[in-house]
C-alpha cells in the first residue's frame, strides 16, 4: 500500500510534466491537422533556458527564491515563445497548402536543426544544476522503514500543472480567443469569412503549446537538475503518444494521456522493471490504438454537417 | 456601393469566371441566379477575396478590396451566408452567433443578439445545442443570423433556400426583405430558385458559364421568356 501510494505520486508528477508537454502537440493538430515533430525541442529549449536564466539569477545573487523562480518561469516562457513563433513562421507557413507529407518532412528537419543547435551552442554534455527547492512531507512510515514521501517540488510541479490546465481550458471555452481557435481548428475557411485573421490565430496557438511546454522544461530543470540536448526528443515522443493517447486534438485527451503515460511509466519501475518503462508505454499506446484508433476521448473523424 | 469589374477568378489552371462587370447600389436587393457550376458562388467567394480575383477589380463603399486578406474584408462591412451553410459543428448556437459578431461592434452584442432570436425564435429555444445536430432548416437559420450578428451594411446571402421545405422558404425570404427594408441592408442574393429570387430582388442578373448574361429589374427578368425557358420551367404558381 505504501510503495502504491509512493508510485502513484511518482507517476503523477511525471504524468503532470508529459500532460503540458502533450498539449502542444494536440493544440496543433486540431488547427492544422499535422504533428509538430519539432514540439520536444522547444520543450528542451525551455529547459535549457530556465537553465541558463537561474544561473544568472544565481550569480546575481539576493532576493526570494519563489520570486527569483517566478521571473525564471516567465522569462522561459516568453523566450520558449519565440522559439515557438518563430518555427510556424519559417517551417509550417510557407508550406500550409503543401501536401503534409511535406509539412512533416519540415517538421522533422526543424526537430533536428534545434537539437543540434543547442548541442552546438551548449555543448553536448549534461548540464546539472544544485537543487533549489528541497524539503518534503513524509506520509506514510512502514515498520520497514520505507517512507512515503512527498516533496515540495513534486507538490510545485502538480499545482502548477492543475492551475494551467485549468486556466487553459477556460480560455479556450470562454474567451474569444479561445473561440477563434476551435472555430480554425472546425472551418479556416468560415473563420476567416466572420474577420478571424487565421495566420495570427495558428501563430498564437504554437506560441501557447511553446508558452506550456517551456513550464514542463522548467519544472524538468528544478525537478530532476540534469539536462542535455537530447532530452527533447523521448519526452516529446513519450509526449506525443499521450496525445494519441488521449485522442489527438482533444485538450482533455490530452492532460489524461499524459497522467496515464505518467502512471504506466511510474508503476511499471516500481513493480517490474525500470528498464523496459518505455516499451510498457508505447506498448499501451499500440494496443489502444488497434482497439480505439481515435484514442480515448478523440472523435471520429466523421461528422454530421 | 459595390462595384465589380472585369472579375477573372481561377481555381488552379480552371478559369471559373470570365471577366464579370456588377453593380450594386446602397440598400438594393440584388439577385444573381443561374444554372449549377455557373460560378455563382465563387463570384460571392471572389468578393470575399477567397479565392483571390486573378484580375480586374472590386471596390466596396470607395475602397478597392480586391487585394484584401479575406478577414480584413469583412471588417469592412460585409458578410457571408456561404453556400453548404457552414456551421461550425462543434460549437453551440451562441457561440456560433458569437463568432459571427467579432467584426461587429461589442457593445451591440445583446442588442444584435435579440434582433437574430426575434427573426428565428427557433434559434433561442436551442441556444445551448451544437450546430451540428441542428436540421438542415435550423442550420440555415443560423447561418443568416449568424451573418446579421456583425451588422453588415451588405449582406451575401449563397442559396438560403436549398434544400429547405417551401414553408422555410418562404419564411427565410420574408425575413430577408424585412431587414432590408427596416435597417435599409442591402443584400446580394445567389439563388437557384429563381422565381422567389427574382419577385424578392430590385435587379437581377443571369449568369452562364462564368459570364453575365443578362440583367435587368426583378419584374423584366421574371417575365422575359429566356428567363422563363431556362430557369423558371414549372416554377410559376
Amino acid at each position: 500500500m505504501e510503495y502504491f501510494l509512493q508510485q502513484l505520486i511518482n507517476g503523477l508528477t511525471l504524468g503532470a510534466i508529459y500532460g503540458l508537454i502533450a498539449i502542444g502537440y494536440t493544440m496543433v493538430y486540431g488547427i492544422i491537422g499535422m504533428i509538430n515533430f519539432a514540439h520536444g525541442e522547444i520543450y528542451m529549449i525551455g529547459a535549457f533556458i530556465s537553465l541558463i536564466s537561474i544561473m544568472l539569477l544565481e550569480s546575481l545573487a539576493g532576493g526570494s527564491v519563489i520570486v527569483a523562480l517566478f521571473v525564471v518561469l516567465i522569462v522561459a516562457m516568453i523566450l520558449t515563445s519565440l522559439y515557438g513563433w518563430a518555427l510556424e513562421r519559417i517551417a509550417y507557413r510557407p508550406l500550409r497548402s503543401s501536401p503534409r507529407l511535406a509539412a512533416l518532412i519540415s517538421a522533422i528537419g526543424m526537430s533536428i536543426a534545434l537539437g543540434n543547435y543547442i548541442q552546438l551552442t551548449q555543448g553536448a554534455r549534461n548540464k546539472t544544476l544544485q537543487p533549489i527547492v528541497q524539503g518534503n512531507l513524509e506520509l506514510m512510515k512502514r515498520d520497514d522503514g520505507f517512507t512515503v514521501v512527498l516533496s515540495y517540488m513534486q507538490i510545485g510541479i502538480i499545482v502548477t500543472t492543475i492551475v494551467l490546465m485549468a486556466a487553459f481550458s477556460l480560455m479556450i471555452a470562454k474567451t474569444s480567443l479561445g473561440r477563434a481557435q476551435r472555430a480554425c481548428e472546425q472551418d479556416r475557411t468560415m473563420a476567416s469569412l466572420l474577420g478571424v485573421n487565421v495566420d495570427r490565430t495558428i501563430s498564437l496557438t504554437f506560441v501557447m503549446g511553446a508558452a506550456l511546454a517551456a513550464v514542463a522544461g522548467f519544472l524538468v530543470v528544478l525537478y530532476y537538475g540534469v539536462i542535455d540536448f537530447y532530452i527533447g526528443f523521448l519526452a516529446g515522443i513519450k509526449a506525443f503518444t499521450a496525445a494519441v493517447l488521449g485522442g489527438i486534438g482533444s485538450i482533455p485527451g490530452a492532460m489524461l494521456g499524459g497522467l496515464l503515460i505518467g502512471l504506466i511509466e511510474a508503476f511499471w519501475s516500481g513493480y517490474f522493471s525500470i528498464e523496459y518503462k518505455d516499451v510498457a508505454a508505447f506498448a499501451i499506446l499500440v494496443l489502444v490504438l488497434i482497439f480505439r484508433p481515435t484514442g480515448l476521448l478523440g472523435r471520429p473523424e466523421v461528422e454530421k454537417v | 456601393m459595390l462595384s465589380i469589374s472585369d472579375v477573372h477568378t481561377f481555381y488552379g489552371h480552371i478559369e471559373a469566371l470570365h471577366g464579370v462587370d456588377l453593380e450594386i447600389k446602397e440598400g438594393e436587393i440584388v439577385t444573381l441566379i443561374g444554372a449549377n457550376g455557373a460560378g455563382k458562388s465563387t463570384l460571392l467567394m471572389t468578393i470575399c477575396g477567397d479565392p483571390r480575383a486573378h484580375s480586374g477589380q472590386i471596390v466596396f463603399q470607395g475602397r478597392d478590396i480586391t487585394r484584401l486578406p479575406t478577414h480584413e474584408i469583412m471588417r469592412c462591412g460585409i458578410a457571408h451566408s456561404p453556400e453548404g451553410r457552414r456551421i461550425f459543428p462543434r460549437m453551440t448556437i451562441l457561440e456560433n452567433l458569437q463568432m459571427g459578431a467579432i467584426t461587429g461592434n461589442p457593445d451591440r452584442f445583446d442588442q444584435n443578439l435579440e434582433r437574430v432570436f426575434g427573426l428565428f425564435p427557433i434559434l433561442q429555444e436551442r441556444g445551448g445545442q451544437r450546430g451540428g445536430t441542428l436540421s438542415g432548416g435550423e442550420q440555415q437559420m443560423l447561418a443568416i443570423a449568424r451573418a446579421l450578428m456583425s451588422e453588415p451594411t451588405l449582406l451575401l446571402l449563397d442559396e438560403p433556400s436549398l434544400g429547405l421545405a417551401p414553408l422555410i422558404v418562404r419564411q427565410i425570404f420574408d425575413v430577408i426583405r424585412d431587414i432590408n427594408q427596416s435597417s435599409g441592408m442591402t443584400v446580394f442574393l445567389v439563388e437557384q430558385n429563381a422565381f422567389h429570387a427574382l419577385r424578392l430582388a430590385d435587379r437581377g442578373y443571369v449568369m452562364v458559364n462564368g459570364e453575365i448574361s443578362m440583367t435587368g429589374s426583378g419584374k423584366d427578368l421574371l417575365n422575359d421568356p429566356e428567363v422563363q425557358r431556362a430557369y423558371l420551367e414549372g416554377a410559376v404558381g
